[in-house]
């Protein structure tokens, strides 16, 4: 099959849990996302998805990343994003994710803020 | 169903059955003992329906005997719905006393409870076979669809005063249609459009081979005679005896006009002047069959303003529902009645879809049109104004991922026209969501119909057309997604698909009829006017 595949890896830093993402968000990303969130969401006071190593979300990509993003707000915790492309950071846009969830250039900064 | 109902699967072995429960015989000593349906003792269990002393009954037949050999005494018949499951065999009784009367009761109201749980086994099992049956052939086809489409060319040539199109629609048994083109010196072009008999996987293997032997042979010899007479050679030695390639050769000289060609036994091409039609005629027989063929070998003067059609047998040969066959005239019909190049394909599909009207293609349909355009004033990146030209025209297999791929072959096709990377990263997102909603919806997700695309372009914007083969059902209008109500649980996370199309390109179309969908994307190579 043509494309990239999907890998999580969770990554503590302080209180907050990195989600290093890799490979291409589609149906296949599904049940490793998840099972990676699910884990992720225990004892962290904040996650942060890491999509530098992602060059394709497509829509079902969308839906899983509306998916977590519900799944953080009923548990209360904050979700914020970054290392996307510009492409996709405009999707984010677009589709109004990025209006619950912050969208930062890179790790640095989405540490750094509060 | 025959080999269960032969077959005695319970064998309650020889032994006291009603005196003792451990078995008197070792049970591993039993064999089984077949009834076919045409012994005697079939009929006579079926008529007596319920236990049969085998001791008292005098009956011309090979299974009693086998059943007296084996010391089998009482005979019970598992029988649901008129038809003999099996038999319940019974040997000496221990206490050395006859089977009484309400032994036999027992014994009958134990097989009438037996019987239909045996018959629901069976048919479970049966089930099971043949669901594994379906996926094999399923998977079969997705492997021969894999290999068709990843050996048909990816581009179409793009030559200077000649517009080449080509349609490849595969039937849901694939059936070993392939076309190709091969860069030769002196800016020639090798075309070919070939047919391997059967189909299936066998096919694909086959129609692989002659490509690869083609491709090998063809930039050796500048006769196109010669190139088949050697790829005879090669292929009769290596494949199966029963099958043959029928196989169309020619050279091109672009320049001049010059096309030469030699035939294997393939469908004659058509070349097309204003409303006159002529064959292109050689003879030669198909390849594989015999070595040491000669081919014919002719010239053809392909003039501006004249089209040569290539087609392979599923579209002469395809019926309607009522049995008549679609025949070489009625394509001869569309050809005289087509003003120019332009459309022809299309034409032809739209009058051999509703000639079948909706029955399962049988066959592959393949079509390679090579038009000399009036002047060599069109040339490849450069458009007259209004006036869309193909670029590419691919098909895949409906299997999930392939979204990707057709993305990347559109941007690939697009890759020397301006357009700018952010716009081009958003027509790709289009394509591919596009693309996978033709896979998802109006494919069913089936492997075997594809999903074709299209790229066209003209001096002002480029066009890409996604074409699935579902329809019917109205392509819905795109709605902007309630966000909130999704995050609420309210509404599935999903449908962004038509959403984000929608965003990403400057005009989106949609068609439906009854057998396809059709998604226009347009983007305008220099930002229009009417662009915030």
């Amino acid at each position: 099959m043509p494309g990239t595949p999907f890998e999580a890896v969770n990554r503590r830093n302080g209180a907050t849990t990195v989600i290093d993402l890799e490979g291409d968000v589609n149906r296949s990303a599904q049940a490793a996302l998840d099972a990676v969130f699910e884990e992720a969401m225990t004892g962290a006071s904040r996650l942060v998805l890491n999509f530098t190593a992602v060059d394709y979300i497509n829509s079902t990509g969308i839906a899983l990343i509306v998916g977590l993003l519900a799944k953080a707000k009923a548990a209360g915790l904050p979700l914020s994003a970054f290392g996307l492309s510009d492409h996709y950071r405009e999707i984010f846009s677009i589709t109004r994710l990025s209006d619950f969830l912050t969208v930062h250039r890179d790790e640095q900064e989405a540490m750094s803020a509060t | 169903m025959g080999l269960f109902k032969r077959r005695l699967a319970p064998r309650v072995s020889t032994g006291g059955l009603l005196d003792e429960v451990r078995p008197a015989v070792p049970t591993a000593q039993t064999s089984v003992v077949e009834i076919p349906e045409h012994d005697p003792l079939h009929a006579y269990l079926l008529e007596a329906g319920g236990p049969v002393d085998l001791t008292k009954l005098a009956l011309d037949s090979p299974a009693v005997r086998d059943l007296g050999a084996e010391k089998v005494e009482l005979v019970v018949p598992l029988i649901n719905q008129g038809e003999l499951l099996g038999t319940l065999n019974l040997g000496h009784r221990l206490s050395d006393q006859p089977y009484s009367t309400d032994d036999r009761r027992l014994l009958e109201s134990l097989a009438a409870q037996v019987a239909p749980a045996i018959r629901v086994a069976q048919l479970v099992r049966q089930q099971e076979q043949q669901a594994k049956e379906r996926e094999r052939i399923d998977q079969e086809l997705r492997v021969a669809a894999l290999i068709q489409q990843t050996l048909l060319p990816r581009d179409l040539p793009k030559l200077p005063g000649w517009a080449i199109n080509a349609h490849y629609r595969s039937a849901r048994a694939v059936g070993g249609d392939f076309y190709d083109f091969i860069p030769l010196a002196g800016g020639r072009l090798g075309v070919v459009i070939g047919d391997v008999t059967d189909k299936g996987v066998p096919a694909a293997l086959v129609m692989a081979t002659t490509r690869s032997t083609l491709r090998a042979v063809a930039p050796r010899f500048d006769s196109p005679g010669r190139v088949l007479a050697e790829v005879n050679d090669t292929l009769q030695a290596d494949i199966p005896p029963a099958m043959f390639v029928t196989c169309f050769y020619g050279i091109l000289d672009p320049s001049k006009g010059e096309f030469r060609y030699a035939n294997a036994g393939h469908n004659l091409p058509y070349a097309l002047r204003g409303s006159s039609v002529t064959e292109l005629r050689a003879t030669g027989m198909p390849l594989g069959l015999l070595p040491g063929m000669p081919y014919q070998e002719r010239e053809e003067l392909i003039e501006p303003g004249t089209t040569v059609l290539f087609t392979s047998d599923g579209i002469a040969e395809a019926h309607s529902v009522d049995g008549a066959m679609f025949g070489l005239p009625r394509l001869v019909d569309i050809l005289t009645g087509q003003r120019q190049g332009d459309g022809i394909i299309d034409s032809i599909l739209l009058d051999l879809d509703s000639f079948t009207s909706g029955g399962e293609q049988e066959d592959d349909v393949t079509m390679v049109v090579i038009e000399r355009t009036s002047s060599a004033r069109r040339s490849a990146g450069t458009f007259a104004e209004g006036d869309l030209r193909s670029l590419v025209a691919m098909s895949f297999p409906s299997v999930d991922g392939n979204e990707r791929l057709a993305m990347d072959r559109v941007a690939e096709a697009l890759a020397d026209l301006d357009i700018s990377p952010e716009r081009l990263e958003k027509l790709k997102t289009a394509v591919a969501e596009a693309t996978m909603n033709a896979i998802e919806h109006g494919n069913g997700g089936d492997p075997a119909k594809t999903v074709d695309v299209e790229v066209l372009g003209s001096e002002d914007r480029v066009l890409i057309r996604v074409k699935d083969h579902g329809g019917g059902r109205e392509i819905p209008n795109p709605e902007t997604p309630n966000l909130e109500a999704k995050l609420e649980g309210l509404q599935s996370p999903r449908g962004w698909g038509l959403f984000l199309i929608e965003q990403m390109v400057d005009e989106m179309h949609t068609m439906t009829d009854a057998s396809h969908h059709t998604v226009e994307l347009v983007m305008y190579r220099n930002p229009s006017p009417g662009e915030p």
